[in-house]
Protein backbone atom coordinates (compact mmCIF):
# COMPACT_ATOMS: atom_id res chain seq x y z
CA UNK A 1 0.00 0.00 0.00
CA UNK A 2 1.30 3.40 -0.92
CA UNK A 3 0.72 6.01 1.74
CA UNK A 4 1.01 9.67 0.97
CA UNK A 5 2.95 11.07 3.93
CA UNK A 6 2.49 14.68 2.85
CA UNK A 7 -0.50 15.43 5.16
CA UNK A 8 1.51 14.29 8.18
CA UNK A 9 4.49 16.46 7.36
CA UNK A 10 2.26 19.40 6.60
CA UNK A 11 0.42 19.01 9.89
CA UNK A 12 3.71 18.82 11.74
CA UNK A 13 4.98 21.96 10.04
CA UNK A 14 1.71 23.80 10.64
CA UNK A 15 1.59 22.76 14.29
CA UNK A 16 5.22 23.73 14.94
CA UNK A 17 4.82 27.15 13.36
CA UNK A 18 1.49 27.92 15.02
CA UNK A 19 2.80 26.78 18.40
CA UNK A 20 5.82 29.02 18.05
CA UNK A 21 3.62 31.97 17.15
CA UNK A 22 1.16 31.14 19.94
CA UNK A 23 4.03 30.89 22.41
CA UNK A 24 5.40 34.32 21.57
CA UNK A 25 2.02 36.04 21.42
CA UNK A 26 0.33 34.00 24.13
CA UNK A 27 3.07 34.53 26.67
CA UNK A 28 2.89 38.25 26.13
CA UNK A 29 -0.90 38.34 26.45
CA UNK A 30 -0.73 36.07 29.51
CA UNK A 31 1.83 38.41 31.07
CA UNK A 32 -0.43 41.40 30.48
CA UNK A 33 -3.45 39.62 31.89
CA UNK A 34 -1.53 38.37 34.93
CA UNK A 35 0.34 41.56 35.80
CA UNK A 36 -1.28 44.67 34.44
CA UNK A 37 -4.47 46.48 35.16
CA UNK A 38 -5.89 48.12 32.08
CA UNK A 39 -9.21 48.97 30.51
CA UNK A 40 -10.67 46.19 28.45
CA UNK A 41 -8.74 43.51 30.31
CA UNK A 42 -11.86 41.40 30.75
CA UNK A 43 -12.75 41.95 27.10
CA UNK A 44 -9.30 40.78 26.00
CA UNK A 45 -9.59 37.74 28.24
CA UNK A 46 -12.99 36.91 26.75
CA UNK A 47 -11.82 37.50 23.19
CA UNK A 48 -8.87 35.18 23.66
CA UNK A 49 -11.14 32.49 25.08
CA UNK A 50 -13.75 32.82 22.35
CA UNK A 51 -12.30 30.16 20.01
CA UNK A 52 -12.89 27.63 22.81
CA UNK A 53 -16.63 28.01 22.54
CA UNK A 54 -17.39 29.16 18.99
CA UNK A 55 -18.20 26.54 16.33
CA UNK A 56 -15.36 26.00 13.82
CA UNK A 57 -17.57 27.20 10.99
CA UNK A 58 -18.09 30.53 12.71
CA UNK A 59 -14.36 30.91 13.29
CA UNK A 60 -13.67 29.89 9.72
CA UNK A 61 -16.17 32.41 8.44
CA UNK A 62 -14.56 35.20 10.46
CA UNK A 63 -11.13 34.28 9.16
CA UNK A 64 -12.37 34.25 5.59
CA UNK A 65 -13.89 37.68 6.02
CA UNK A 66 -10.84 38.98 7.85
CA UNK A 67 -8.12 37.48 5.69
CA UNK A 68 -9.88 36.93 2.36
CA UNK A 69 -8.51 38.41 -0.83
CA UNK A 70 -10.99 41.31 -0.67
CA UNK A 71 -10.22 42.26 2.95
CA UNK A 72 -7.68 44.93 3.90
CA UNK A 73 -5.54 42.39 5.75
CA UNK A 74 -5.71 39.99 2.82
CA UNK A 75 -4.72 42.76 0.43
CA UNK A 76 -1.86 43.81 2.66
CA UNK A 77 -0.61 40.22 2.78
CA UNK A 78 -0.83 39.94 -0.96
CA UNK A 79 0.99 43.21 -1.42
CA UNK A 80 3.85 42.08 0.80
CA UNK A 81 4.18 38.42 -0.14
CA UNK A 82 2.83 38.51 -3.66
CA UNK A 83 0.31 35.72 -3.17
CA UNK A 84 -2.98 35.39 -1.28
CA UNK A 85 -3.07 33.99 2.23
CA UNK A 86 -6.31 32.02 2.13
CA UNK A 87 -6.28 28.52 0.68
CA UNK A 88 -2.56 28.10 1.28
CA UNK A 89 -0.88 26.11 4.03
CA UNK A 90 -0.14 29.39 5.80
CA UNK A 91 -3.86 29.84 6.33
CA UNK A 92 -3.83 26.47 8.06
CA UNK A 93 -1.23 27.91 10.42
CA UNK A 94 -3.61 30.77 11.26
CA UNK A 95 -6.42 28.26 11.80
CA UNK A 96 -4.29 26.19 14.15
CA UNK A 97 -3.11 29.33 15.92
CA UNK A 98 -6.71 30.11 16.78
CA UNK A 99 -6.81 26.95 18.88
CA UNK A 100 -3.29 27.03 20.25
CA UNK A 101 -3.43 30.63 21.46
CA UNK A 102 -6.33 30.41 23.94
CA UNK A 103 -4.92 27.25 25.43
CA UNK A 104 -1.54 28.85 25.88
CA UNK A 105 -2.85 32.14 27.22
CA UNK A 106 -5.10 30.44 29.76
CA UNK A 107 -2.47 28.05 31.05
CA UNK A 108 0.41 30.51 30.96
CA UNK A 109 -1.61 33.10 32.81
CA UNK A 110 -2.47 30.59 35.52
CA UNK A 111 1.18 29.53 35.68
CA UNK A 112 2.42 33.12 35.96
CA UNK A 113 -0.16 33.95 38.59
CA UNK A 114 0.75 30.88 40.62
CA UNK A 115 4.25 32.24 41.24
CA UNK A 116 4.34 33.59 44.79
CA UNK A 117 4.06 37.38 44.59
CA UNK A 118 6.63 37.85 47.32
CA UNK A 119 9.38 36.71 44.91
CA UNK A 120 8.36 39.41 42.48
CA UNK A 121 8.24 41.97 45.26
CA UNK A 122 11.67 40.86 46.40
CA UNK A 123 13.10 41.13 42.88
CA UNK A 124 11.67 44.62 42.36
CA UNK A 125 12.94 45.64 45.77
CA UNK A 126 16.41 44.43 44.78
CA UNK A 127 16.37 46.74 41.79
CA UNK A 128 15.44 44.23 39.08
CA UNK A 129 13.74 45.66 36.01
CA UNK A 130 10.43 44.14 34.95
CA UNK A 131 12.29 42.40 32.12
CA UNK A 132 14.89 40.89 34.41
CA UNK A 133 12.19 39.95 36.91
CA UNK A 134 10.22 38.12 34.24
CA UNK A 135 13.07 36.17 32.69
CA UNK A 136 15.13 35.52 35.79
CA UNK A 137 12.49 34.96 38.46
CA UNK A 138 8.96 34.45 37.16
CA UNK A 139 9.78 32.30 34.13
CA UNK A 140 12.20 29.94 35.88
CA UNK A 141 9.55 29.37 38.54
CA UNK A 142 6.73 28.86 36.05
CA UNK A 143 8.50 27.25 33.08
CA UNK A 144 7.31 23.70 33.71
CA UNK A 145 3.66 24.67 33.59
CA UNK A 146 4.22 26.91 30.60
CA UNK A 147 6.09 24.19 28.73
CA UNK A 148 3.30 21.74 29.54
CA UNK A 149 0.82 24.25 28.13
CA UNK A 150 2.95 24.64 25.01
CA UNK A 151 2.99 20.89 24.46
CA UNK A 152 -0.79 20.81 24.80
CA UNK A 153 -1.11 23.71 22.40
CA UNK A 154 1.07 21.80 19.93
CA UNK A 155 -1.10 18.70 20.27
CA UNK A 156 -4.22 20.76 19.77
CA UNK A 157 -2.94 22.54 16.67
CA UNK A 158 -1.88 19.22 15.19
CA UNK A 159 -5.48 18.15 14.92
CA UNK A 160 -7.56 21.08 13.77
CA UNK A 161 -10.15 20.20 11.18
CA UNK A 162 -13.08 22.57 10.73
CA UNK A 163 -11.39 25.93 10.55
CA UNK A 164 -8.55 24.55 8.45
CA UNK A 165 -11.01 23.12 5.96
CA UNK A 166 -12.75 26.46 5.63
CA UNK A 167 -9.75 28.77 5.25
CA UNK A 168 -7.09 26.49 3.80
CA UNK A 169 -9.32 24.14 1.89
CA UNK A 170 -8.59 20.59 0.95
CA UNK A 171 -5.98 20.70 -1.79
CA UNK A 172 -4.05 17.40 -1.76
CA UNK A 173 -0.33 17.98 -1.71
CA UNK A 174 -0.74 21.65 -0.82
CA UNK A 175 -3.14 22.36 2.03
CA UNK A 176 -4.36 18.93 3.02
CA UNK A 177 -3.45 18.43 6.69
CA UNK A 178 -3.74 15.06 8.35
CA UNK A 179 -7.16 15.72 9.88
CA UNK A 180 -8.53 16.75 6.52
CA UNK A 181 -6.83 13.80 4.82
CA UNK A 182 -8.54 11.38 7.24
CA UNK A 183 -11.89 12.95 6.43
CA UNK A 184 -11.30 12.53 2.74
CA UNK A 185 -10.04 8.96 3.14
CA UNK A 186 -13.20 7.99 5.00
CA UNK A 187 -15.41 9.75 2.48
CA UNK A 188 -13.73 8.03 -0.45
CA UNK A 189 -13.78 4.62 1.25
CA UNK A 190 -10.02 4.31 1.65
CA UNK A 191 -10.22 2.44 4.99
CA UNK A 192 -6.58 1.45 5.15
CA UNK A 193 -5.31 5.02 4.79
CA UNK A 194 -7.85 6.32 7.32
CA UNK A 195 -6.87 3.66 9.86
CA UNK A 196 -3.15 4.29 9.48
CA UNK A 197 -3.47 8.05 9.86
CA UNK A 198 -5.92 7.74 12.76
CA UNK A 199 -3.55 5.44 14.62
CA UNK A 200 -0.56 7.71 14.03
CA UNK A 201 -2.42 10.82 15.14
CA UNK A 202 -3.81 9.05 18.22
CA UNK A 203 -0.40 7.76 19.22
CA UNK A 204 1.16 11.18 18.78
CA UNK A 205 -1.57 12.85 20.83
CA UNK A 206 -1.24 10.27 23.60
CA UNK A 207 2.51 10.74 23.68
CA UNK A 208 2.20 14.51 23.85
CA UNK A 209 -0.40 14.39 26.61
CA UNK A 210 1.81 12.10 28.65
CA UNK A 211 4.68 14.52 28.17
CA UNK A 212 2.53 17.46 29.18
CA UNK A 213 1.39 15.64 32.28
CA UNK A 214 4.95 14.80 33.23
CA UNK A 215 5.97 18.43 32.88
CA UNK A 216 3.05 19.90 34.72
CA UNK A 217 3.69 20.35 38.46
CA UNK A 218 -0.02 19.90 39.08
CA UNK A 219 -1.53 17.13 37.02
CA UNK A 220 -3.79 18.34 34.28
CA UNK B 1 17.24 59.24 57.84
CA UNK B 2 13.68 58.51 56.85
CA UNK B 3 10.96 61.09 57.13
CA UNK B 4 7.47 59.99 56.24
CA UNK B 5 4.06 61.54 56.26
CA UNK B 6 1.45 59.15 54.94
CA UNK B 7 -2.26 59.06 54.43
CA UNK B 8 -4.14 56.27 52.75
CA UNK B 9 -7.80 55.45 53.00
CA UNK B 10 -9.68 52.31 52.19
CA UNK B 11 -13.39 52.82 51.75
CA UNK B 12 -15.64 50.45 53.69
CA UNK B 13 -16.90 47.53 51.64
CA UNK B 14 -19.59 45.01 52.43
CA UNK B 15 -16.91 42.48 53.28
CA UNK B 16 -14.41 44.78 54.99
CA UNK B 17 -14.50 47.76 57.29
CA UNK B 18 -12.97 51.03 56.18
CA UNK B 19 -9.46 51.88 57.26
CA UNK B 20 -7.41 55.05 57.24
CA UNK B 21 -3.68 55.19 57.66
CA UNK B 22 -2.66 58.63 58.77
CA UNK B 23 0.70 59.15 60.39
CA UNK B 24 3.96 60.98 60.41
CA UNK B 25 7.28 59.79 61.74
CA UNK B 26 11.04 60.01 61.47
CA UNK B 27 13.43 57.08 61.69
CA UNK B 28 17.08 57.83 62.31
CA UNK B 29 20.09 55.54 62.71
CA UNK B 30 19.50 52.38 64.70
CA UNK B 31 16.32 50.35 64.93
CA UNK B 32 12.91 51.97 64.89
CA UNK B 33 10.15 49.56 65.81
CA UNK B 34 6.62 49.80 64.49
CA UNK B 35 4.61 48.05 67.14
CA UNK B 36 0.92 47.35 66.96
CA UNK B 37 -1.78 44.71 66.74
CA UNK B 38 -2.70 42.96 63.50
CA UNK B 39 -4.52 45.31 61.18
CA UNK B 40 -2.99 48.45 62.66
CA UNK B 41 -1.36 49.30 59.34
CA UNK B 42 2.25 48.36 60.15
CA UNK B 43 2.94 46.44 56.95
CA UNK B 44 1.14 49.12 54.95
CA UNK B 45 3.70 51.62 56.23
CA UNK B 46 6.59 49.39 55.12
CA UNK B 47 4.98 48.77 51.73
CA UNK B 48 4.47 52.50 51.22
CA UNK B 49 8.11 53.21 52.01
CA UNK B 50 9.30 50.35 49.79
CA UNK B 51 7.03 51.54 46.98
CA UNK B 52 4.75 48.51 46.75
CA UNK B 53 1.73 50.63 47.67
CA UNK B 54 0.99 54.21 46.76
CA UNK B 55 -0.40 56.38 49.57
CA UNK B 56 -3.15 58.88 48.81
CA UNK B 57 -1.35 61.82 50.32
CA UNK B 58 1.90 62.70 51.98
CA UNK B 59 5.61 62.64 51.39
CA UNK B 60 8.43 60.18 51.99
CA UNK B 61 11.98 61.43 52.21
CA UNK B 62 15.00 59.17 52.54
CA UNK B 63 18.27 61.03 53.13
CA UNK B 64 16.79 64.07 51.39
CA UNK B 65 15.80 62.07 48.33
CA UNK B 66 12.09 62.23 47.58
CA UNK B 67 10.65 58.74 47.25
CA UNK B 68 7.08 59.86 47.25
CA UNK B 69 5.41 63.22 47.15
CA UNK B 70 1.71 63.42 46.44
CA UNK B 71 1.79 67.17 45.84
CA UNK B 72 4.63 66.95 43.30
CA UNK B 73 3.30 63.73 41.79
CA UNK B 74 6.46 61.77 42.59
CA UNK B 75 6.13 58.03 43.17
CA UNK B 76 9.42 56.21 42.59
CA UNK B 77 9.07 52.55 41.63
CA UNK B 78 10.40 50.02 44.17
CA UNK B 79 13.46 49.45 41.95
CA UNK B 80 14.66 53.02 42.42
CA UNK B 81 14.12 53.35 46.16
CA UNK B 82 17.14 51.52 47.45
CA UNK B 83 15.42 50.21 50.57
CA UNK B 84 16.40 46.71 51.66
CA UNK B 85 13.39 44.59 52.55
CA UNK B 86 13.50 41.50 54.75
CA UNK B 87 10.28 39.68 54.02
CA UNK B 88 8.34 37.69 56.55
CA UNK B 89 8.89 34.48 54.58
CA UNK B 90 12.34 35.71 53.42
CA UNK B 91 11.34 35.32 49.74
CA UNK B 92 14.72 33.89 48.75
CA UNK B 93 14.48 32.81 45.12
CA UNK B 94 14.00 29.05 45.38
CA UNK B 95 15.58 28.27 42.00
CA UNK B 96 18.85 29.99 42.80
CA UNK B 97 21.65 29.04 45.16
CA UNK B 98 22.38 31.35 48.07
CA UNK B 99 25.32 32.77 46.10
CA UNK B 100 23.09 33.40 43.08
CA UNK B 101 20.52 35.08 45.30
CA UNK B 102 23.19 37.50 46.49
CA UNK B 103 24.59 37.95 42.98
CA UNK B 104 21.12 38.78 41.67
CA UNK B 105 20.88 41.59 44.20
CA UNK B 106 24.45 42.75 43.53
CA UNK B 107 23.80 43.35 39.84
CA UNK B 108 23.10 47.02 40.33
CA UNK B 109 26.67 47.45 41.55
CA UNK B 110 29.54 47.95 39.08
CA UNK B 111 30.59 44.68 37.45
CA UNK B 112 34.05 44.58 39.00
CA UNK B 113 32.74 45.11 42.48
CA UNK B 114 30.01 42.44 42.39
CA UNK B 115 32.10 39.37 42.89
CA UNK B 116 33.96 40.81 45.83
CA UNK B 117 30.77 42.06 47.46
CA UNK B 118 29.09 38.67 47.18
CA UNK B 119 32.19 37.03 48.59
CA UNK B 120 32.38 39.50 51.50
CA UNK B 121 28.71 39.13 52.36
CA UNK B 122 28.86 35.33 52.30
CA UNK B 123 31.85 35.55 54.63
CA UNK B 124 30.33 38.10 56.94
CA UNK B 125 27.07 36.20 57.32
CA UNK B 126 28.82 32.81 57.66
CA UNK B 127 27.32 31.40 54.47
CA UNK B 128 30.44 30.60 52.46
CA UNK B 129 30.22 26.86 53.04
CA UNK B 130 26.59 26.56 51.99
CA UNK B 131 26.72 29.19 49.25
CA UNK B 132 26.22 26.56 46.54
CA UNK B 133 22.99 25.25 48.04
CA UNK B 134 19.45 26.31 47.34
CA UNK B 135 17.32 27.93 50.06
CA UNK B 136 15.37 24.75 50.85
CA UNK B 137 18.62 22.86 51.37
CA UNK B 138 19.92 25.07 54.19
CA UNK B 139 18.84 25.64 57.77
CA UNK B 140 16.34 28.26 58.88
CA UNK B 141 19.08 30.36 60.43
CA UNK B 142 21.10 30.31 57.22
CA UNK B 143 18.06 31.30 55.17
CA UNK B 144 17.47 34.17 57.52
CA UNK B 145 21.06 35.39 57.33
CA UNK B 146 21.02 35.05 53.56
CA UNK B 147 17.90 37.17 53.34
CA UNK B 148 19.47 39.93 55.41
CA UNK B 149 22.70 39.70 53.42
CA UNK B 150 20.75 39.92 50.17
CA UNK B 151 18.88 42.98 51.40
CA UNK B 152 22.12 44.68 52.47
CA UNK B 153 24.35 43.85 49.51
CA UNK B 154 23.12 46.78 47.42
CA UNK B 155 24.03 49.16 50.25
CA UNK B 156 20.50 50.33 50.91
CA UNK B 157 19.89 53.55 52.75
CA UNK B 158 17.24 51.88 54.89
CA UNK B 159 16.43 48.33 55.91
CA UNK B 160 12.78 47.34 56.26
CA UNK B 161 11.94 44.22 58.26
CA UNK B 162 8.43 42.78 58.23
CA UNK B 163 7.90 40.64 61.33
CA UNK B 164 11.06 38.72 60.54
CA UNK B 165 11.06 36.71 63.76
CA UNK B 166 7.43 35.61 63.62
CA UNK B 167 7.14 31.87 63.61
CA UNK B 168 10.75 31.21 64.58
CA UNK B 169 11.59 28.92 67.46
CA UNK B 170 13.36 30.36 70.49
CA UNK B 171 16.87 29.38 69.36
CA UNK B 172 16.48 30.88 65.89
CA UNK B 173 14.91 33.96 67.35
CA UNK B 174 17.84 34.56 69.69
CA UNK B 175 20.23 33.96 66.79
CA UNK B 176 18.28 36.41 64.67
CA UNK B 177 18.47 39.15 67.30
CA UNK B 178 22.21 38.53 67.51
CA UNK B 179 22.57 38.91 63.74
CA UNK B 180 20.56 42.12 63.73
CA UNK B 181 22.62 43.57 66.57
CA UNK B 182 25.72 42.71 64.55
CA UNK B 183 24.22 44.42 61.50
CA UNK B 184 23.53 47.49 63.60
CA UNK B 185 27.19 47.61 64.57
CA UNK B 186 28.69 46.85 61.15
CA UNK B 187 26.37 48.81 58.90
CA UNK B 188 25.09 52.26 59.59
CA UNK B 189 21.83 51.47 57.81
CA UNK B 190 18.80 52.64 59.77
CA UNK B 191 16.23 49.88 60.25
CA UNK B 192 12.48 49.98 60.40
CA UNK B 193 11.14 46.84 62.01
CA UNK B 194 7.53 45.74 62.20
CA UNK B 195 6.51 43.54 65.09
CA UNK B 196 3.70 42.77 67.48
CA UNK B 197 6.03 41.29 70.04
CA UNK B 198 6.91 43.47 73.02
CA UNK B 199 10.00 41.45 73.90
CA UNK B 200 11.32 42.09 70.41
CA UNK B 201 10.93 45.83 70.92
CA UNK B 202 13.12 45.59 73.99
CA UNK B 203 15.65 43.30 72.31
CA UNK B 204 16.18 45.55 69.32
CA UNK B 205 14.41 48.85 69.45
CA UNK B 206 15.90 52.18 70.28
CA UNK B 207 12.76 53.96 69.28
CA UNK B 208 9.29 52.53 69.34
CA UNK B 209 6.24 53.78 67.46
CA UNK B 210 2.95 52.36 68.64
CA UNK B 211 0.38 52.02 65.90
CA UNK B 212 -3.28 51.61 66.44
CA UNK B 213 -5.96 51.75 63.75
CA UNK B 214 -3.67 53.52 61.31
CA UNK B 215 -2.38 56.16 63.72
CA UNK B 216 0.70 56.52 65.86
CA UNK B 217 -0.59 56.67 69.41
CA UNK B 218 2.74 56.95 71.19
CA UNK B 219 6.45 57.12 70.48
CA UNK B 220 9.50 56.77 72.69
CA UNK B 221 12.03 54.23 73.88
CA UNK B 222 10.48 50.87 74.78
CA UNK B 223 11.36 51.48 78.44
CA UNK B 224 9.74 54.90 78.48
CA UNK B 225 6.62 53.60 76.78
CA UNK B 226 6.27 50.74 79.22
CA UNK B 227 6.84 53.06 82.18
CA UNK B 228 4.48 55.75 80.99
CA UNK B 229 1.89 54.50 78.52
CA UNK B 230 0.29 57.64 77.15
CA UNK B 231 -3.26 56.37 76.87
CA UNK B 232 -5.43 53.53 78.02
CA UNK B 233 -5.34 52.25 74.44
CA UNK B 234 -1.55 51.98 74.52
CA UNK B 235 -1.63 50.21 77.87
CA UNK B 236 -4.12 47.71 76.44
CA UNK B 237 -2.01 47.15 73.31
CA UNK B 238 1.12 46.52 75.33
CA UNK B 239 -0.82 43.90 77.30
CA UNK B 240 1.55 44.24 80.24
CA UNK B 241 -0.66 45.93 82.81
CA UNK B 242 -3.39 45.44 85.35
CA UNK B 243 -6.02 47.95 84.31
CA UNK B 244 -8.41 48.62 87.17
CA UNK B 245 -11.26 51.08 87.23
CA UNK B 246 -11.06 53.56 90.08
CA UNK B 247 -12.15 56.98 91.24
CA UNK B 248 -9.94 59.81 92.46
CA UNK B 249 -11.11 60.73 95.96
CA UNK B 250 -8.52 63.33 96.91
CA UNK B 251 -5.66 65.10 95.21
CA UNK B 252 -2.99 67.01 97.14
CA UNK B 253 -0.30 68.61 94.98
CA UNK B 254 1.39 70.14 98.03
CA UNK B 255 2.20 66.81 99.64
CA UNK B 256 2.26 64.98 96.30
CA UNK B 257 -0.39 62.51 97.33
CA UNK B 258 -3.74 61.31 96.21
CA UNK B 259 -6.31 58.77 97.28
CA UNK B 260 -7.96 56.36 94.87
CA UNK B 261 -11.07 54.34 95.42
CA UNK B 262 -10.48 50.88 93.95
CA UNK B 263 -13.38 48.50 94.49
CA UNK B 264 -14.18 48.69 98.19
CA UNK B 265 -10.75 49.95 99.20
CA UNK B 266 -8.76 53.15 99.11
CA UNK B 267 -5.18 53.34 97.90
CA UNK B 268 -2.71 56.12 98.45
CA UNK B 269 -0.83 57.25 95.37
CA UNK B 270 1.24 60.17 94.13
CA UNK B 271 -0.34 63.39 92.91
CA UNK B 272 -1.75 62.98 89.39
CA UNK B 273 -1.41 66.22 87.45
CA UNK B 274 -4.11 66.89 84.92
CA UNK B 275 -6.81 65.03 86.78
CA UNK B 276 -9.62 66.26 88.99
CA UNK B 277 -11.12 65.01 92.19
CA UNK B 278 -14.01 62.69 91.38
CA UNK B 279 -12.59 61.62 88.01
CA UNK B 280 -13.28 58.06 87.01
CA UNK B 281 -9.95 56.78 85.73
CA UNK B 282 -8.10 53.55 85.13
CA UNK B 283 -5.38 52.48 87.50
CA UNK B 284 -2.51 51.10 85.49
CA UNK B 285 0.05 48.97 87.29
CA UNK B 286 2.33 46.22 86.06
CA UNK B 287 2.03 42.74 87.60
CA UNK B 288 5.68 42.74 88.64
CA UNK B 289 5.24 45.98 90.61
CA UNK B 290 2.69 44.42 92.96
CA UNK B 291 3.61 42.38 96.01
CA UNK B 292 1.63 39.77 97.87
CA UNK B 293 1.79 38.53 101.43
CA UNK B 294 -0.27 36.61 103.96
CA UNK B 295 -3.14 38.54 105.43
CA UNK B 296 -2.47 39.46 108.99
CA UNK B 297 -5.53 40.98 110.59
CA UNK B 298 -6.78 44.25 109.20
CA UNK B 299 -5.22 45.14 105.81
CA UNK B 300 -2.57 47.84 106.10
CA UNK B 301 -1.94 50.90 103.98
CA UNK B 302 -2.35 50.24 100.24
CA UNK B 303 -3.21 46.61 100.86
CA UNK B 304 -6.24 44.91 99.38
CA UNK B 305 -7.30 41.48 100.63
CA UNK B 306 -7.88 39.01 97.83
CA UNK B 307 -8.38 35.35 97.11
CA UNK B 308 -5.99 33.43 94.88
CA UNK B 309 -7.81 32.24 91.75
CA UNK B 310 -4.94 30.43 90.11
CA UNK B 311 -1.19 30.32 89.74
CA UNK B 312 0.21 30.11 86.21
CA UNK B 313 3.74 28.87 85.68
CA UNK B 314 5.94 31.20 83.67
CA UNK B 315 9.50 30.71 82.39
CA UNK B 316 10.60 33.22 85.00
CA UNK B 317 8.55 32.83 88.18
CA UNK B 318 4.80 32.61 88.35
CA UNK B 319 1.83 34.73 87.54
CA UNK B 320 -0.82 34.75 90.26
CA UNK B 321 -4.37 35.82 89.60
CA UNK B 322 -6.45 37.22 92.43
CA UNK B 323 -9.98 38.37 92.89
CA UNK B 324 -11.51 40.28 95.73
CA UNK B 325 -11.80 43.70 97.27
CA UNK B 326 -14.82 44.37 95.09
CA UNK B 327 -12.59 44.75 92.04
CA UNK B 328 -14.14 43.49 88.82
CA UNK B 329 -11.84 41.13 86.93
CA UNK B 330 -8.70 39.45 88.18
CA UNK B 331 -5.62 41.26 89.46
CA UNK B 332 -2.41 39.70 88.14
CA UNK B 333 0.75 39.63 90.22
CA UNK B 334 4.12 38.27 89.09
CA UNK B 335 6.21 36.64 91.79
CA UNK B 336 9.45 34.69 91.81
CA UNK B 337 9.35 30.95 92.29
CA UNK B 338 11.05 31.22 95.71
CA UNK B 339 8.56 33.85 96.81
CA UNK B 340 5.69 31.62 95.78
CA UNK B 341 7.09 28.51 97.49
CA UNK B 342 7.38 30.47 100.73
CA UNK B 343 3.81 31.71 100.56
CA UNK B 344 1.89 28.97 98.80
CA UNK B 345 0.18 27.84 102.01
CA UNK B 346 -1.23 31.29 102.80
CA UNK B 347 -4.85 30.94 103.83
CA UNK B 348 -5.65 34.56 103.04
CA UNK B 349 -3.71 37.00 100.92
CA UNK B 350 -3.27 40.73 100.64
CA UNK B 351 -1.99 42.55 97.58
CA UNK B 352 0.33 45.44 98.26
CA UNK B 353 0.06 48.36 95.81
CA UNK B 354 3.26 50.45 96.20
CA UNK B 355 2.26 54.10 96.01
CA UNK B 356 5.11 55.05 93.64
CA UNK B 357 4.07 52.38 91.10
CA UNK B 358 0.56 53.71 90.64
CA UNK B 359 -0.37 55.46 87.39
CA UNK B 360 -3.78 56.53 86.27
CA UNK B 361 -5.02 56.91 82.70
Amino acid sequence: MMIDWFPLWLSLRVALLSTALAFAGGLWIAYLLANRQFRGKDALDAAVTLPFVLPPTVLGYYLLVLLGRASPLGKLWEAIFGSPLVFTWKAAVVAALLHALPLLVKSARAALESVDRSYERAARNLGASEWKLFWRVTMPLAWRSILAATVLAFARSLGDFGVTLMVAGNIPGRTQTVAVAIYQAVESGDGALARTLVLIVSAAALLLLTLANRLSPTRL
Amino acid sequence: MLQARLRKSFVPRPDSAGFTLDLEFTATAGVTVLFGPSGAGKTLVLDSVAGFTQPDEGRILLDNEILYDAAAGVHLPPQKRNCGYVFQNYALFPHMTLRENLAFAAERKPRLERHRRVHDMLEKFRLTEVSGRRPHEVSGGQRQRCCIARALIGEPKLLLLDEPATGLDAVLRAEFYEVLRQVRCDFSTPMLLVTHDLTECFELGEEMLILHAGKIVQKGTPRAVLDEPATLEVARLLGAFNLLECEIRTLDPGRNTSRLQVGEFELEGPYFPGHLKGDHVTLCVRPEQLKVSARNGKPGLNQIPAALLRAVERPHGLRLEFSGGGIPGPVRVTVSRADYERQRDNREWVIQFPAEALRVL
